[in-house]
């Protein structure tokens, strides 16, 4: 694939001064032209608003060049003039459908920055919620990276369990997209024992579900022939370019935050990291496929040691005071007054804290000079800088796989474009 | 002294500007001129093998000189450290060597820091804005003196509360 350039594609190619100069010598001639095509910026399997031109040689692409930024709405602008609390909503909408773990990362940041202990059952459940999260991503991801490709059965599967997941979610925090549940120093709502009741349940029957999925894709023909060594990246390659999550995995490079970094309990808990060895999409697929049944394994195991006790830290400057006492206490309702229109106050610094989201690893650069808004807040998404390697995996491949190259990243434009 | 920083100071002692950990992370400054040196350094060296680009990003300083930091964000897979270099550039010479030749990742990284910030990489393969529209001409959003509401057709008109 790599030396596709070098090589013609068969047919004589001729450059216009070379076609005029051919007629001149009575040689039979064939002309090629290069097709500049323009796909998007909407397009369905796009997933947001992506445009990209395409170079193309006949059916194959010699240069895919994106343009992003349909979707910007200036998230780190916006960030510098608001408080830390008012930034958590603005990361729901970074990658939207997985704004748990968009609220995690950017807590756990500023977390890092003031330096606090949070509860016991508010890093299990924080744990939880991720990989429910997780799973809910994997689940979107699949339904509709095989809707792209052409099977249409698999998305009605696979958005039956994510709809169980969003229900879930919907009672643990009233909302089903963007949540908004992560609080800096705990978790906004307690893990009720309805919630933890259900999720058994479902626990109970996914991996056979996840099982199903595989059966209808495994050995599929199709898929197998729409997935299997497309978008190859080497695993220097991949380290290069700053990929990360399942793109970088597939390459069998083993690098997850959770386990580089523990945080959360993750460090408490036994699963595994599934490496892929082939670099292509399929194994991008097996990857996520595996991860859904890790995370469902994770969720069991911190559910069956889920200790008792406050859900969010007790430090009277960072944390509301609790509802009961809001509604009868002066003080304590002047103190979530000010708390509210004033924020807390983030000691001086600087940090760099990445988090294992479904993407890959979304990392927050926090400056912060001592006030209650951050001086400057990078966000480190993983779509944009996937997107980075996107022409170098295209590059050689079939007008028809383009969508399958972006599938396999999982990109959202909505954390690309920020 | 952190072992990196110790050893990328051993090697190019007149680079390092300055070195401190805090929050459990390390920043080096480094001087603007030997960035690409160093980072082709410190991704080579065996002791550091910081082969992967995190991040790169600006943050701009309205009231100190030199004005802009240029911020990038290493990984390295094997060892499994980070470190954090940084290199000031000023407002008139807006412009710092691209790394894009150490890794292939900058390249999109530095592009959003030229279009949000204005700071013009050197060597960069391509160097266009990548967020805002290609032919923006109303500044570089991310910079301190631009509103956050935006330029555009508001500045046309008088501000009422002002009077």
């Amino acid at each position: 694939m790599a030396d596709f350039q070098e090589e013609s594609i068969g047919l004589d190619h001729y450059g216009n001064d070379d076609f005029e100069a051919g007629l001149a010598e009575g040689k039979p001639l064939k002309r090629v032209e290069d097709l500049l095509l323009n796909m998007g910026p909407q397009h369905p399997s796009t997933h947001g608003v992506l445009r990209i031109v395409l170079d193309l040689e006949g059916e194959t692409i010699v240069k895919a060049t994106p343009h992003l930024g349909y979707l910007h709405r200036g998230v780190e602008k916006l960030a510098e003039n608001s408080t830390y609390t008012q930034i958590i909503p603005l990361t729901d909408r970074l990658d939207y459908t997985c704004s748990m773990t968009n609220n995690y990362a950017f807590v756990r940041a500023v977390e890092k920055l003031l330096q606090i202990e949070i509860p016991e059952r508010a890093e299990y459940i924080r744990t939880i919620v991720a990989e429910m999260q997780r799973l809910a991503g994997h689940l979107f991801w699949l339904g509709t990276q095989a809707l792209d490709i052409g099977a249409m059965t698999v998305f009605f599967y696979t958005f039956r369990e994510r709809e169980v997941l969003l229900d879930l979610f919907e009672l643990l925090c009233g909302a089903r997209l963007t949540m908004s549940y992560y609080r800096v120093g705990g978790v906004d709502r307690e893990l009720t024992q309805e919630i933890i009741d259900r999720l058994y349940k479902f626990l109970e029957t996914f991996p056979d579900k996840v099982t199903e999925y595989n059966t209808l894709l495994e050995t599929n023909r199709i898929w197998i022939g729409r997935t299997r060594d497309v978008a190859l990246i080497t695993a220097e390659d991949a380290v290069s370019f700053g990929l990360t999550g399942p793109p970088l995995r597939g390459s069998g490079v083993n690098y997850d935050v959770r386990k580089a970094e523990p945080y959360g309990v993750y460090d408490k808990l036994d699963w595994e990291v599934p490496l892929g060895k082939n670099c292509d999409t399929y194994d991008r697929y097996w990857i996520r496929i595996e991860e859904m049944r890790q995370s469902a394994s994770i969720i069991k195991q911190c559910l069956d040691r889920l200790p008792s006790g406050p859900i969010i830290t007790d430090l009277p400057q960072i944390a509301y005071p609790p509802r009961d006492k809001i509604q009868t206490d002066m003080e304590s309702l002047i103190h979530h007054f000010m708390i509210a229109t004033q924020g807390f106050k983030v000691p001086e610094g600087e940090i760099y804290c990445g988090t294992e989201v479904p993407k890959g690893e979304l990392g927050f650069y926090i400056l912060s000079q001592g006030g209650n808004r951050p001086y400057r807040l990078r966000i480190r998404p993983p779509s944009f800088i996937h997107m980075g390697a996107f022409d170098h995996m295209a590059k050689g491949y079939m007008i028809a796989d383009i969508v399958t190259i972006f599938g396999t990243y999982d990109i959202v434009m909505g954390e690309c474009d920020r | 002294m952190n072992p990196s920083a110790l050893k990328i100071k051993e090697v190019h002692p007149d680079a390092v500007l300055s070195e401190k950990t805090a929050f459990g992370e390390l920043t080096v400054e480094i001087d603007k001129a030997k960035i690409f040196e160093i980072c082709q350094f410190v991704r080579d060296e065996p002791s550091l093998h910081f082969d992967m680009i995190t991040d790169i990003c600006s943050v701009d300083f309205p009231n100190e000189t030199p004005r802009f930091e240029v911020i990038y964000q290493l990984y390295s897979v094997e060892k499994n450290h980070r470190v954090r270099l940084k290199a000031r550039v000023s407002e008139e010479d807006c412009a710092i060597d691209s790394v894009v030749g150490v890794w292939k990742g900058a390249n999109f990284l530095e592009r959003e820091v030229y279009d949000m910030m204005g700071i013009r990489f050197n060597h960069h393969p391509d160097l266009r804005r990548i967020l805002m529209p290609e032919d923006y001409d109303e500044g570089y959003p991310l910079r301190k003196d631009f509103p956050v509401e935006g330029r555009g057709w508001r500045d046309n008109f008088e501000n009422l509360s002002e009077d």
